[in-house]
């Protein structure tokens, strides 16, 4: 079965507003999606990604350039993934629409891990 | 991955605001307020990829105290607290028990926000904020009170925190039974909000309820002074609460006390508030508090509505009047009155109330009124009053039960 990378989009800044309480409620929520995905072995891991901006490396003749990045037109930055296993594009997306990232205003973008087939016979 | 306990965020959050805003000193309230919310906010955008922590609180703590020490690097005029703040937030703090000093900070910061010298709505708005980690849009939900009305009050409590100097030092000895009593009256206004139920979002509400009662235990057990009063006001709040599950039906309707099914109170938090009733008859000072508590226990110990002490009631208000002369103590003396001498003695009971005009808008003077007629045989009178009732403001669980025993009538 192939595995998927859930990105998880969000402004840094949504929830400077969000009460204590309401805070909790959302963790709350997160958990309990996660739990339930992860009995079933649907999630197979996960990872919160630093905040701020990383380093975009690029060469040009030559020449390395290192700068902080990436910039882009949206606030939104990638606050984690999460890497789950699915039959397919379908299963993945069903899989994600009940997760409470996407209640509080952020976006998800699914990728699919491609499995390499090796000349020894299947990738897995 | 570990659950949360009830309430971790706001209670907990709250303590360290108190810890740090005692480190910082009363002026840095919104810096410490900063410090935490952005721990939480740390929590919330790193637990849903890695689970949540094995001690919750303690990473809390941590986050929030690495975040303040940053932050007094970089300013001067704190950087001499670094070893303070060191002190007062160890690695190890843990959610389940607060030590001594965390509650004496806890009790410091609520002496500070309810400092007599602020506006009483001031004091509300900030103790809820600060000594129990409501959000300013829950206070507005709470209160009915727009949200830039509560942000303003904070902004508003906070300068003059500045300008009044007010510390959040404990206060001398002389000082400490005027501003526990402020205290108190904070916490039981904050309870009857949440109890009035008169509209509005009844989870916050709940909250208020809990909150009053979580405050009231901790002025108990860690101020030496006034602490008759604050057993009485715990029983008060208590014997009330218990009664609350009894109180709306599962349609959403009201139910009166006498349809109350007095099966659903919550018997466990009655044994609680009578003890702390029996504790409050200690010192020779009887507060307004005390006769509430006891109306309450009467209440609250009866059988059934025949069976209720109504002539101990109604010399019980009359003894609440003495100490709070307001149509309201005197609307329940009349019910008082009725249920022990007749309809007839409680409408006339009720006729003396009419002169105060602060009930005009009151719509439970004429919901009395006609109930007492109804009882009395007089259905015309009854369905005049019940009219009269529906024309003023009250919430939608209300006007329903109104409505119901208007048709009921007809």
């Amino acid at each position: 079965m192939p595995n998927y990378l859930l990105f998880l989009y969000s402004e840094p800044d949504a929830f400077n507003e969000t009460s204590p309480a309401e805070m909790q409620a959302i963790i709350q929520k997160y958990r309990d999606w996660r739990m339930r995905l992860q009995k079933t072995g649907v999630i197979v891991g996960g990872e919160k990604l630093q905040d701020g901006t990383g380093r975009m490396m690029r060469r040009t003749g030559g020449e390395t350039s290192v700068i902080d990045g990436p910039y882009t037109e949206s606030k939104e930055i990638i606050g984690g993934f999460f890497e789950i296993q699915a039959e397919n594009y379908d299963r993945a997306v069903e899989v994600a629409s009940d997760c409470p990232h996407l209640e509080y205003g952020g976006t998800i973008e699914i990728r699919e891990v491609e499995m390499i087939v090796t000349s020894a016979g299947s990738g897995e | 991955m570990n659950d949360l306990v009830d309430h971790l965020f706001r209670h907990h959050s709250a303590k360290i605001v108190a810890t740090l805003t005692r480190v910082f000193g009363s002026r840095h309230l919104d810096l410490a307020e900063d410090v935490v919310q952005d721990a939480l906010v740390k929590a919330l955008q790193q637990w849903p990829f890695k689970g949540v922590p094995e001690n919750p609180a303690g990473w809390l703590t941590l986050v929030a105290k690495n975040r303040a020490l940053d932050l007094l690097r970089r300013d001067e005029s704190l950087a001499s607290k670094a070893e303070q703040l060191e002190l007062a937030l160890p690695h190890h703090a843990s959610a389940a028990v607060a030590s001594d000093v965390e509650m004496d900070d806890q009790l410091a910061l609520i002496l500070m926000c309810c400092h007599p010298a602020l506006p009483v709505e001031y004091q509300i708005a900030l103790t809820l904020k600060t000594a129990c980690g409501f959000s300013t849009a829950e206070i507005a939900r709470a209160f009915l009170t727009p949200q830039t009305t509560i942000a303003q009050r904070l902004v508003r409590a906070k300068r003059q925190i500045r300008d009044h100097d007010i510390v959040i030092d404990p206060p001398s000895a002389d000082d400490l039974p005027v501003r526990i009593d402020s205290v108190l009256r904070v916490i039981y206004l904050l309870f009857n909000e949440g109890y009035a139920a008169t509209s509005g979002d009844d989870l916050v509400r709940a909250d208020l309820c809990e909150e009053a009662m979580r405050l009231g235990t901790l002025v108990i057990t860690h101020s030496p002074q006034r602490q008759p009063a604050a057993h009485a006001l715990l029983a008060l709040m208590m014997l009330q609460a218990a009664r609350l599950p009894a109180r709306t039906l599962k349609d959403g309707t009201l139910a009166v006390l006498a349809e109350q099914n007095r099966a659903l109170w919550d018997r466990k938090l009655i044994g609680l508030g009578m003890r702390h009733f029996g504790a409050s008859a200690e010192g020779d000072t009887i507060t307004t508090y005390h006769l509430q508590a006891e109306i309450a226990a009467v209440h609250a110990t009866a059988a059934s509505e025949e069976d209720t002490d109504w002539p101990k009631l109604v010399e019980l208000y009359n003894d609440l009047y003495k100490l709070e002369p307001t149509p309201i103590v005197l609307l329940n003396r009349a019910i008082a009155i009725s249920r022990c001498q007749g309809p007839h003695a409680g409408l006339t009971a009720l006729a003396e109330i009419d002169a105060h005009n602060s009930l005009r808008n009151y719509h439970l003077l004429p919901a009395v009124a006609a109930e007492l007629w109804k009882q009395a045989g007089d259905n015309q009178r009854a369905a005049q009053a019940y009219q009269r009732a529906l024309e003023c403001p009250c919430s939608a669980p209300e006007r329903a039960f109104l409505e119901t025993q208007l048709q009921r009538l007809n």
